[in-house]
């Protein structure tokens, strides 16, 4: 299993809406309190209905008499009444945000958490850009719609609840007719609803394609110059662009027709009011106050059918947003940390042995079969090979970046999957071919293994590997920016960083990937030297087609098609010929003038 | 906010009105239409219920006609606001996607155009949010602002229509909505700053975890988790915090926005009443002014998201108008380079400097005849990459020139460098696209090419056994590729267009040896008549050149075949030499070494 969990996907809308709000168990706090203040707000609303009532039916009497003292009385009520609303309203919102924002600042760094536990296999399964937008966009639509739509959903049926119940108190039966009126746009709403949220789905998805094609042409901007293909790029940009044009307005447009339709509900509601709240009247079943509060609390009913549809969309991208979330957390890690429950090597020389080990990426061949092996502590190994033998599949085991299909990895005699990686990473680092640098000085970058050090710590560690010089030619030293991910370096001096940044963090193991693949020949054979110095009484093990690594390292491991088909010195092994004989002729085939 | 910005943002808004001056005339119809039908709804309650409603509960008796009367007038006018609204939103809408689309188009066209160099100083992250959110912000607020304009004719109107009705009750009203326009700017003034921070702050969370995510290996085997994740929460706790703010700014003026108009409508109430009993007005005008009130709450509103939204408008338009007025575009000549043979190639006395103060290349001149091959070797961080890069105008020199077949590379008409030189960078860049899309990018070739190219970079063989072959997807979504793969179609991207000049930065570094001398041995042999430019170290591939030119800090600091610079240089000598120094010093199997070097030889 590496790809992410397809639980949330496969369940149903209102599974993944419980699980997502259990997520957050601080969205539970205080929640009955913010409740009853937005109960309170939501009743505050049929407040000048009521007055406009009062006043026509019980200040104005039928003599034409006017009651200005029950006025005053009752407007100065009711204006009691609507400043108790806001301040209710002030404290729900701020309640609101308090608890929800906190919620998910914490779901976000859980979720964030939960990405570099996944395995190596799994994050590299998933595009970059959609894995942050798990921690970000995603978890923004969450916010959305707990601080906006979730609240509209409960205000809007609170207001229904509230404006019907106060409307059957005037008249149940011009209660029945608003009903009537409206209940049928609300399924109308709700097809439309389906339509409208798939044309902003279409949105969105064109939305991504096309900052995917821009970001290809800032990121590609170097490819795309040097063999001129700026006309088809523009070209391709121009598509995506008018795409999402057109996505756009035709959502656009569904939204357009949705909008007013509720606008002629409620005039038609607000008709037939007036002509039944007309012969109820003329038969004295309903008083003409009764009846102007009646149109006035219709248009309570407008409200929520017109955000209903917004508010439908919210709660479906919130349901997206928690299903792309929970496909995170949902997520067991393949490669996962013992945790406390697991061994803690004491420091020391390392020793390394592989019983019987297989491996297979999911769903391809084997890429390694039954490898025995054990690396005696103190020795250093240079592992050789053409590429898809299977080297870098070795390294990834032993420092446990996958776990083997079959067969196990003992560090020290414990099997690898029993070590805390709080240990693990602390004993055992590997410097990858690639050497990625985050965008901060030199200095820092380095220090990133062990940010305890000082700036003489780095200096020391940097003479140690015969790099002075190179820092000495550096404008501003150990405080040279090395830009977005180290670009303002070269290939090279990347490597020199990744590899210092390793060396300083002072593991017994020290795994290198081609590490030094972009350096000159003098500055590795430098470097290797310098590490020979100070590797010596730990283990090293390290990957290179150089064969000058191999020359120099106690132990060569040879691998072909999956398998070790040779071990031992470099002379040894250049007696026996064999794959090896091959690889070291090419070298020096390749040396040779 | 300041005038100058509000000033800035009418300027913007004026510069769409002026591109779409048609759908803007339409949505501002519509939006008239609505205000006038919202103000005309208030007034035919008003009417209804003091010509039929109240005559009828008073007489005891009404007529089928009056009712009827009453029932179209509502629908007739509900019909109209309908018409309005659904005109006003949908070419609103319309007007803002046209104005993204097109200055999309512009901001990406314009990264197209503008120089490498241009590129090197701005990141890529904010290149991404000029293009997106910076656009969507300039014309951001062109979706409220027909109805805001809609709302301002609709105050007018019912101001007029109250004050028709009676003159003390519209003092009400003169003393309301102006307190709720004026409540609305305190609103975004105190809210722009607060919200631009909070925005600013979930760019940087989305900042931190792009970076996390893509440095995830070094994260895992340094075993950083924790502390990564520390760096996250605290940028998530910012936001979190500039979130709450931004909630207790709304919290507190949402309900003021609210209580307002239900305030004025009780003061209508308790003034309507004391007018009515002295005679000035009906009970009729009492509800139409009440309702009225009611009805313009919600619109009045738009002013306000206008306002909100034109502090960021005009950042994102200073934004987008950075790049689209960016100057020091590349400029290109007419010359015209031949469209066969090799390419002569001249490098005369070229200094180059980054933006940060680095000098990478100072007084390089060198120069090779059509079907040479170079190679430029030197120690790591010599500019050799650098150089390259001038070589393919991917930037320019500060001072002196490059010269393809004696013509200066800035003379030669634009896209006539890259049909001459084709470079083969360091580190491989791939589209998220097909085999072949990567390969052609987009040119229209023959398969047969294509394979013709990737048998040269000797990829055929994988590429063949990729599941859809030439069509297989690669890059970010598709097939991983191994780091040597990678670099194989970048070549073949070079070699498909049968350059003339073939420039090779380190460009073989991730494939095994063997498979760089076929490589090597293929591109020699296919007779592709190009001149060849190669940074290497590999000495098989310095063997391939005619000349060698030894680059040091940025200098040449030797030129020659590689036998007399290894006896010239001493620098060159070690850099070249340093394996056979190290295995000489480590003594270890030098014999061997030497024996079975030679049997390699024979």
């Amino acid at each position: 299993m590496t790809a992410l969990s397809e639980t949330a996907a496969r369940e149903g809308a209102l599974s993944t809406l419980r699980r997502g709000l259990r997520l957050s168990p601080e969205f539970r706090a205080g929640l009955a309190g913010t409740l009853a203040l937005a109960l309170v707000a939501t009743a505050g609303r049929v407040v000048v209905p009521v007055a406009v009532q009062q006043t026509l039916d019980k200040g104005i009497g039928a003599d034409g008499r006017y009651d200005i003292a029950f006025i005053r009385g009752a407007v100065a009520l009711c204006a009691l009444a609507v400043l108790a609303t806001a301040v209710c309203a002030y404290l729900m919102n701020v309640r609101l945000y308090k608890t929800t924002e906190g919620g998910l600042a914490n779901l976000r760094v859980r979720a964030f958490r939960h990405v570099h536990d996944l395995s190596m296999l799994t994050q590299s399964g998933e595009r970059r850009g959609a894995l942050v937008s798990r921690v970000t966009g995603d978890v923004d639509q969450i916010s959305q719609f707990m601080q906006w739509g979730g609240l509209m959903m409960i205000v809007s049926c609170g207001q229904l609840v509230v404006a019907s119940v106060l409307m059957a108190v005037y008249s149940w039966e011009l209660t029945l007719l608003v009903w009537a009126a409206f209940l049928p746009l609300a399924f109308v709403l709700r097809r439309f609803q389906r339509v409208v949220s798939a044309a902003y789905t279409r949105v969105r998805e064109r939305t991504g394609d096309l900052l995917a094609v821009v970001s290809e042409s800032v990121v590609g901007a170097p490819v795309i110059r040097s063999h001129a293909a700026e006309e088809r790029t523009a070209a391709r940009v121009d598509r995506t662009v008018e795409e999402t044009r057109r996505a756009q307005t035709r959502a656009q447009g569904l939204v357009a027709l949705t909008f007013p339709s509720s606008e002629l509900v409620a005039a038609l509601a607000t008709a037939a009011v007036v002509v039944a709240g007309t012969l109820l009247g003329v038969g004295g079943r309903l008083s003409a106050g009764e009846l102007v509060a009646f149109l006035f609390l219709v248009t309570l009913f407008v409200s929520p059918m017109q955000t209903a549809t917004e508010v439908l969309n919210d709660a479906q991208n919130a349901i997206a947003g928690w299903r792309r979330v929970l496909g995170v957390l949902d997520t067991e890690p393949d490669v996962a940390d013992p945790g406390a429950d697991g061994a803690v090597l004491p420091r020391g020389p390392i020793e390394v042995e592989f019983a019987g080990v297989g491996f297979a990426y999911p769903g391809g061949p084997p890429v390694l079969h039954d490898v025995d092996a054990r690396i005696a502590p103190r020795t250093r190994v240079a592992i050789v090979g053409e590429t898809g033998s299977g080297k870098t599949t070795f390294a990834k085991l032993l420092t446990r970046l996958m776990d083997p299909t079959s067969g196990r990895v003992l560090v020290d005699g414990v099997p690898l999957d029993r070590v805390r990686f709080s240990s693990l990473r602390e004993r055992i680092v590997m410097v990858p071919q690639d050497g990625f640098l985050f965008d901060a000085s030199l200095g820092d970058n380095i220090r990133y293994g062990r940010p305890s050090a000082s700036d003489a710590d780095l200096r020391l560690a940097l003479t140690e590997l015969g790099l002075a010089d190179w820092l000495e030619g550096l404008p501003a030293g150990l405080d040279t920016p090395v830009g977005q991910r180290g670009e303002s370096l070269s290939a090279g001096e990347r490597q020199l960083v990744a590899l210092a940044r390793a060396y300083l963090a002072a593991p017994d193991l020290l795994v290198l990937d081609e590490a030094t693949s972009a350096v000159d020949p003098a500055t590795e054979v430098r470097l290797q030297r310098a590490l020979d110095g100070v590797t010596r009484g730990r283990t090293a093990l390290s990957i290179a087609h150089r064969m000058s690594t191999a020359e120099a390292a106690d132990e060569v491991i040879v691998f072909d098609a999956g398998r070790i088909v040779q071990r031992g010195p470099h002379a040894e092994l250049l007696r026996q010929g064999g794959v090896y004989g091959d690889l070291h002729a090419s070298w020096i085939a390749q040396r040779a003038i | 906010m300041n005038p100058h910005v509000l000033r800035e943002g009418a300027g913007v808004l004026a510069v769409a009105i002026r591109a779409e001056p048609r759908v803007f005339a339409v949505s501002v119809l519509g939006s008239a239409l609505y205000a006038a039908t919202t103000v005309g709804t208030a007034a035919v309650l008003g009417r209804v219920t003091e010509q039929v409603v109240l005559p009828a509960f008073r007489e005891g008796r009404t007529t089928a006609g009056a009712l009827t009367g009453a029932a179209a007038a509502i629908l007739g006018v509900a019909f109209l606001k309908a018409l309005g609204v659904a005109g006003r939103r949908f070419y609103a809408g319309l007007m803002q996607y046209r104005m993204q689309a097109a200055y999309r188009r512009a901001v990406t066209r314009q990264y197209l155009r503008l120089p490498l160099a241009w590129h090197h100083r701005h990141p890529t992250g904010q290149l991404l949010s000029n293009a997106n959110a910076d656009v969507e912000a300039a014309w951001a607020p062109l979706a409220p602002l027909p109805m805001a304009v809609g709302v301002v004719f609709m105050l007018v109107i019912a101001a007029l229509s109250i004050l028709l009705t009676d003159v003390t009750v519209a003092l009400v009203g003169f003393l309301v909505f102006p307190a709720i326009a004026l409540l609305n700017v305190a609103y975004q003034r105190r809210l722009a700053p607060v919200a631009t921070r909070a925005q600013q702050l979930r760019a940087e969370v989305s900042e931190v975890a792009h970076e996390s995510f893509e440095g995830g290996l070094v994260v895992k085997t340094l075993g950083r988790e924790q502390a990564e994740t520390e760096r996250f929460a605290a940028a998530a706790d910012a936001l979190r915090d500039a979130n709450i703010a931004v909630g207790r700014i709304r919290g507190l003026f949402d309900p003021i926005l609210e209580a307002l108009p239900n305030l004025g409508v009780l003061a209508v109430l308790l003034i309507g009443s004391m007018r009515l009993q002295s005679g000035a007005m009906d009970a009729g005008d009492l509800v139409h002014v009440a309702y009225l009130f009611t009805l313009l709450a919600w619109p009045i509103r738009a002013l306000g998201w206008v306002l909100a939204e034109v502090p960021r408008s005009v950042v994102g338009w200073r934004r987008v108008r950075g790049v689209l007025d960016a100057g020091g575009s590349l400029p290109f000549g007419d010359a015209e380079l031949p469209a066969e043979g090799a390419a002569g190639l001249e490098v005369r006395a070229v200094r180059f400097g980054y933006e940060d103060g680095r000098h990478v290349l100072h007084d390089v001149s060198f120069a090779t005849g059509p079907g040479r091959t170079v190679a430029v070797v030197g120690p790591t961080g010599a500019g050799k990459s650098t150089l390259t890069n001038l070589l393919v105008r991917l930037v320019d020199p500060a001072d002196g020139s490059v010269l393809l077949d004696g013509v200066d590379a800035r003379d030669v008409r634009r896209g006539g460098v890259a049909a001459t030189a084709a470079l083969v960078p360091q580190q491989t860049f791939l589209f998220d696209d097909t085999v072949r899309g990567n390969v052609t990018l987009g040119l229209d070739l023959p398969d047969e090419r294509v394979w013709e190219a990737l048998r040269l970079a000797q990829a055929e063989g994988f590429v063949a056994a990729l599941p859809t072959g030439l069509d297989t997807r690669v890059g970010e979504r598709g097939t991983t590729l191994s780091g040597g793969q990678r670099q194989r179609l970048a070549l073949a991207r070079a070699l498909v267009r049968r350059p003339r000049l073939l420039i090779m930065d380190d460009a073989t570094s991730a494939v095994d040896p063997q498979i760089e001398a076929r490589i090597l041995a293929g591109l020699r042999e296919s007779g592709a008549g190009a001149t060849v430019l190669v940074v290497a170290y590999r000495k098989a591939t310095i063997a391939l050149a005619d000349e060698v030119v030894y680059l040091e800090h940025g200098r040449v600091a030797a030129r020659g075949t590689h036998a007399e610079l290894l006896e010239r240089s001493a620098g060159y000598r070690n850099l070249v030499n340093a394996y056979e120094e190290a295995e000489a010093l480590d003594g270890g199997g030098l014999d061997d070494v030497l024996d079975t070097g030679e049997e390699a030889l024979r």
